[in-house]
């Protein structure tokens, strides 16, 4: 099979949306980019015709996974909600 | 960490980047053609399908092993012991409950149709496991399932048993001369009976990932 | 090119963006989420260079068809063992990150 369009189109998205999920600021934001990026990966699969990958990549690397990781964005949420209050990231930072 | 310090890691995973790219353009071609020895064999394996033969048969030994670093991973997690919930409390919601009760019984349909397809297309125990376990996930969400603070017996027995039966059909193969080596006529529903054992085991193992946690907490009493 | 290596290219691109984030993230659950991107890179790698000559390759696929699996159980131990450590601290970040930043400037990569 040769190289088409779609596979540089699919390259980019798989760089940019790691890239994404890298940097971005916000925890659940960062997991909502990285499942998208689970899902780019099972194209990816597909394209080099293994099906098999493929659908164990969506089922894990961007279902289970994500769920993991979203649950776990909320329970850390809940834990600096409870823990600090409001200003406490400041007084931490001034500590340093 | 320092912003130089940031900078030049970023510009050292850059230079990686670019050293494994000319790595791989220079690569020789492979020596052995692993796919047409597979194809070669393929008859003598048991099933039809490559990928399930390599992974149940030509490589059984990496699959066994995996088995056992997930249920290692589980009691990992088990052990570690569960954190007190921290999430509000969510509102029964009757309509996804609804919806979860009516999918479960077809996700494990689609779960069996996966198991069954794996010896001769794509498809096998790991990816029927995947369903299982995205049925309990949804299960739990939904509500009809609890966490699982304390695995009781047959749920750490049913943990155990697709390991437990790969391994006897491993040790099995001893007395024919080698570890995991099949008897010829046999090979076909040995590997069905390993991949049903798996099958329910990884199931039961991943869900359990997402289910060794604490109690959601419901916003009162469930009726 | 064929299809096999440069998906096997991008595999690389991966593996040295998640190996970056690996290291410059401080708080944990970017840390794992790197740890992921840099799995899949990896796999992305062996399918790929296996594949350069056109043909699908059934052993490497095998092998990331179980590495999936791993890498899965991997990132839900390193979940639970984060939340058991935010409950403990009330912060999801290494200790000795928090720590060594501002006293040693060149950070963890310095030493």
């Amino acid at each position: 099979m040769s190289l088409s369009p779609f596979d540089l189109l699919l390259a980019v998205m798989l760089l940019l949306t790691a890239w994404r999920a890298l940097v971005a600021p916000d925890p659940f934001r960062a997991t909502v980019l990285f499942i998208v990026f689970g899902l780019l990966m099972a194209l990816a699969w597909a394209r080099l015709s293994a099906p098999d990958i493929a659908l164990a990549e969506a089922a894990i690397g961007a279902g289970l996974t994500g769920a993991l990781l979203l649950d776990a964005v909320g329970h850390l949420r809940a834990v600096r909600r409870q823990s600090s209050p409001p200003g406490g990231d400041k007084a931490r930072e001034a500590a340093k | 960490m320092n912003r130089w310090a940031s900078v030049a890691v970023a510009l050292l995973c850059a230079v990686l980047a670019l050293a494994l790219a000319w790595a791989m353009w220079d690569l020789p071609p492979a020596p052995v053609a692993l796919p047409a020895q597979v194809a070669g064999s393929l008859a003598i394996s048991g099933v039809e399908h490559p990928v399930t033969a390599v992974l149940l048969n030509f490589r059984g030994y990496d699959t066994l092993l995996e088995v056992g670093v997930l249920l290692i991973a589980l009691l990992g997690m088990l052990a570690a012991g569960a954190t007190p919930e921290r999430m509000t409390a969510l509102p029964p919601d009757p309509v996804l409950e609804g919806l979860a009760r009516l999918l479960a019984p077809l996700m494990v349909l689609v779960a069996g149709y996966l198991l069954w397809a794996g010896a001769f297309r794509p498809g096998g125990a790991f990816q029927a496991a995947a369903v299982l376990a995205a049925a309990g996930v949804l299960l739990r969400l939904a509500g009809p399932v609890t966490a699982w603070t304390r695995p009781g017996r047959v749920l750490r027995l049913a943990l155990a048993a697709g390991f437990v039966v790969f391994l006897a059909v491993a040790v099995l193969g001893l007395a024919q001369g080698a570890m995991l080596e099949y008897p010829r006529a046999w090979a076909g529903s040995l590997i069905l009976a390993v991949e049903a054992g798996l099958t329910v085991s990884l199931g039961l193992t991943l869900a359990g990932l997402f289910l060794a946690g604490p109690e959601i907490p419901r916003g009162g009493p469930r009726t | 090119m064929s299809l096999g290596l440069f998906y096997a290219l991008v595999g690389g691109g991966l593996f040295a963006l998640g190996l970056a984030g690996l290291i410059l993230q401080p708080r944990l659950l970017g840390k794992i989420l790197a740890f992921n991107i840099l799995g899949s890179g990896a796999f992305l790698v062996l399918v790929g260079l296996a594949q350069r000559g056109g043909t699908p390759d059934p052993v490497p696929q095998a092998m990331v068809l179980t590495g999936i699996v791993v890498a899965v159980a991997a990132t839900a131990l390193a979940l639970a063992l984060t939340r058991r450590l935010a409950d403990l601290s009330g912060a999801a970040v290494l200790p000795e990150d928090d720590a060594r930043a501002p006293a040693n400037p060149r950070g963890p990569d310095g030493d």
